[in-house]
């Protein structure tokens, strides 16, 4: 008999290559993504050692930070990013790399379309050049952002040397409150343990709450995870995994696809497995939070105030608010707003853009807010499209865009002015983040639609739907 | 890579914990496809004002602080992306080390594998540091990653913690991708077992 093992443990022990004395065990790696602003170096030390990309069909590139929201065909006018998209489009042809590139009808934010076309599977092990690849443990797989001589290592020997996390268990109790998401779950996670509550710790998701969940509300909870430290966070696979994994272009197929569902059915946390730490949240507790600070760890309820000054964290919270232009005891809900995006890897699928725009509907965006919504993913584009959802946004005063990471960290053109205020469904609310001076607050995309309409922080719970 | 034996150097202190990797390089100098030239956009928007000009209240602008090789910073250091220009920029800056209470994991990750040292000590020894930094113009460290030790010439001294196989690597300024491929046979039996689903 072999000892209880976690959903984590069963995926590690399943890719370890080699365990050399005194060193890292080497874990294969199943799924490489590739974007352009973590690549470029990489792909220079593999041609400067003479070293071929080792799998080039278990590597995946697509352009997604960099890429301007207007309609496509526009040239991209910053020639440093241009060069950027250039290189990455010259290293996958020189090295054999699939590429979805800026005119495909797959691109997208990266952590959106390998899920969406099949790629992200189940028990895989699944790295990229971005902190936000722990999106993919959502699926069950594990899946951890890694720096750009890691890019460069899984490029040229499909391993990467890993110290084996610690494990942490979130269990999540109850039924999510009315206009409560998986957004603000991962928020009030995060303000409950803070910015380093996980670091060095494997997050499994589990409890009724994370069940009902659908793929896309489990992607945003794994998403953000890094957010609290995270190496990375799963969600155990079930029905609604390979519900929304099936019949997808790149995933198993056939009789492929019922071997692949039989294992997959096998990645689960054996009942007695140990877990290093374990944390329960009773979902009644939760409301739609808002962030007030300079990172996501300063977070509120949205019925709260800006806090006053006092307690350990005096210094930080001082330099927060300094930062965010806000006075302690502000309530959250007088905060009043110059701009709103909806989008990024965290809040930018199609059950997001449905969320926000039942909001919307039959609303205009404030006459002193700019809001835009940007899908993520070309896919999500069309398919919003074809459901009339461009049309909700557009009637209720938002810009519709072309899909990319845009505004989430403003690499493209898409940024906030000096000391405008954002409601934003992205990850991180640092300084500076959305542009220089810029002040982020994060939201679910609900709270987002709705503040753009009142032109503050407003209750959704409160909200008349029309 | 450059190895990392021992290092002194004059010590500065960011009074900041959480410090992101946002900050520590913005993404507007991201976009470049070089590794090198990034210590000039270091901390940008904390060290220049909006029109460009140096912003003599922050911490690395003031005189005294010039040339210092060795960071002292709050909790969490590195935390957020996973950018590598982090380190790089750090690193042609001209720091060699950042001495903090906790590293983010990915930072800590991509410090190592740029010959980078990240030293993690307890809060009472960073203050402590802090206080003496503080306290004495041009002060100075030794970090000494042979004995994993820090100290200075006047009685203060630690003992921190490091992977030992990270030490190693750091210590002879090695290129990990070389010792995986020393792996090929076995990497070429997993693949045998396990191959590609897209191939």
């Amino acid at each position: 008999m072999t000892s209880p093992r976690t959903l984590f443990e069963k995926i590690w022990d399943a890719h370890v290559v080699a365990k050399p004395t005194g060193r890292s065990p080497l874990i294969y790696i199943d799924l490489h993504l590739v974007h352009e602003v973590t690549s470029p170096q990489a792909f220079d030390g593999l041609r400067a050692a003479g070293r071929p990309v080792r799998q080039p069909s278990r590597t995946v590139a697509t352009v997604d930070h960099n890429v301007p929201t207007e309609p496509r065909g526009t040239p991209i006018l910053d020639p440093i990013a241009a060069k950027q998209i250039g290189a990455l489009q010259k290293n996958c042809k020189e090295f054999g790399v699939r590429l979805f590139d800026m005119e495909a009808p797959e691109q997208g934010i990266v952590h959106v379309i390998g899920p969406e076309l099949g790629f992200t599977q189940p028990g895989m092990t699944i790295v990229c050049g971005d902190s936000h690849t722990s999106t993919h443990g959502a699926f069950g797989s594990l899946a951890f952002g890694i720096g750009t001589s890691e890019v460069e290592h899984v490029l040229a020997t499909q391993c990467v040397p890993q110290r084996k996390p610690k494990t942490m268990k979130i269990e999540v109790h109850g039924k999510l409150p009315e206009g409560v998401t998986a957004k603000d779950l991962a928020l009030g996670v995060i303000g409950q343990i803070g910015t380093d509550g996980a670091t060095g710790y494997v997050i499994e998701y589990a409890g009724e709450t994370v069940r009902g969940l659908s793929m896309e509300g489990r992607m945003t909870l794994c998403n953000m995870s890094i957010e609290a430290g995270a190496r990375a966070a799963m969600v155990a696979p079930d029905e609604t995994t390979f519900a929304y994994v099936k019949g997808r272009r790149f995933a198993p197929q056939g009789d492929g696809w019922e071997k692949a569902v039989a294992y997959w059915r096998t990645l689960v946390s054996d009942p007695g497995a140990h877990f290093d730490r374990t944390i329960t949240i009773d979902a009644a507790t939760l409301a739609p939070f808002v962030t007030w600070g300079t990172n996501p760890g300063m977070v509120v309820q949205v019925t709260g105030r800006v806090p006053e000054l006092n307690g350990t964290d005096r210094k930080a919270t001082e330099q927060a608010l300094a930062y965010m232009g806000l006075a302690p005891g502000t309530p959250i809900e007088k905060i009043a707003i110059d701009r709103v995006f909806i989008g990024s890897c965290t809040n930018s699928r199609l059950e997001d853009l449905r969320a926000a725009a039942r909001v919307a509907k039959g609303y205009r965006v404030n006459s002193k807010v700019r809001a835009m919504v940007v899908p993520g993913s070309q896919a999500i584009k069309h398919a919003a499209e074809r459901e009339g959802l461009d049309r909700v946004f557009r009637e209720a005063g938002f810009e519709w865009r072309e899909s990319g990471c845009s505004m989430c960290l403003g690499m493209n053109p898409d940024i906030l002015q000096p000391g405008e205020r954002c409601a934003s469904t992205s990850n991180r609310n640092f300084e500076g983040r959305q542009g220089r001076g810029g002040r982020t607050h994060l939201v679910s995309p609900m709270m987002a639609a709705a503040a753009a309409i009142a032109g503050h922080f407003t209750d959704i719970r409160n909200w008349k739907f029309q | 890579m450059k190895p990392f034996r021992k290092h002194q150097g004059r010590v500065v202190h960011l009074d900041r914990v959480n410090v992101d990797t946002d900050q520590i390089i913005p993404k507007q100098f991201l976009k470049r496809i070089e590794r090198t030239g990034f210590g000039e956009f270091l901390f940008h928007d904390w060290r220049r004002t909006p029109d460009g000009k140096q912003d003599e209240k922050f911490v690395l602008n003031h005189p005294r602080h010039r040339g210092a090789s060795i960071l002292i910073a709050g909790k969490n250091f590195g935390c957020g992306s996973s950018r590598e220009h982090a380190v790089w920029a750090l690193s042609d800056y001209g720091f060699r080390t950042v001495i903090a209470p906790s590293f983010a994991d990915i930072f800590a990750n991509n410090s190592t594998k740029n010959g980078f040292l990240n030293v993690t000590l307890r809060e009472d020894e960073v203050a402590e540091l802090v206080r003496r930094s503080r306290e004495r113009e041009g002060y100075q460290l030794t970090v000494d990653l042979e004995q994993k030790k820090v100290y200075d010439d006047d009685g203060f001294a630690a003992s921190f913690e490091v992977d030992d196989f990270v030490r190693h690597c750091l210590l002879n300024g090695l290129d990990d991708i070389g010792l995986t491929l020393q792996h090929e046979s076995e990497i070429e039996a997993y693949e045998a077992k396990h191959p590609s689903p897209w191939a």
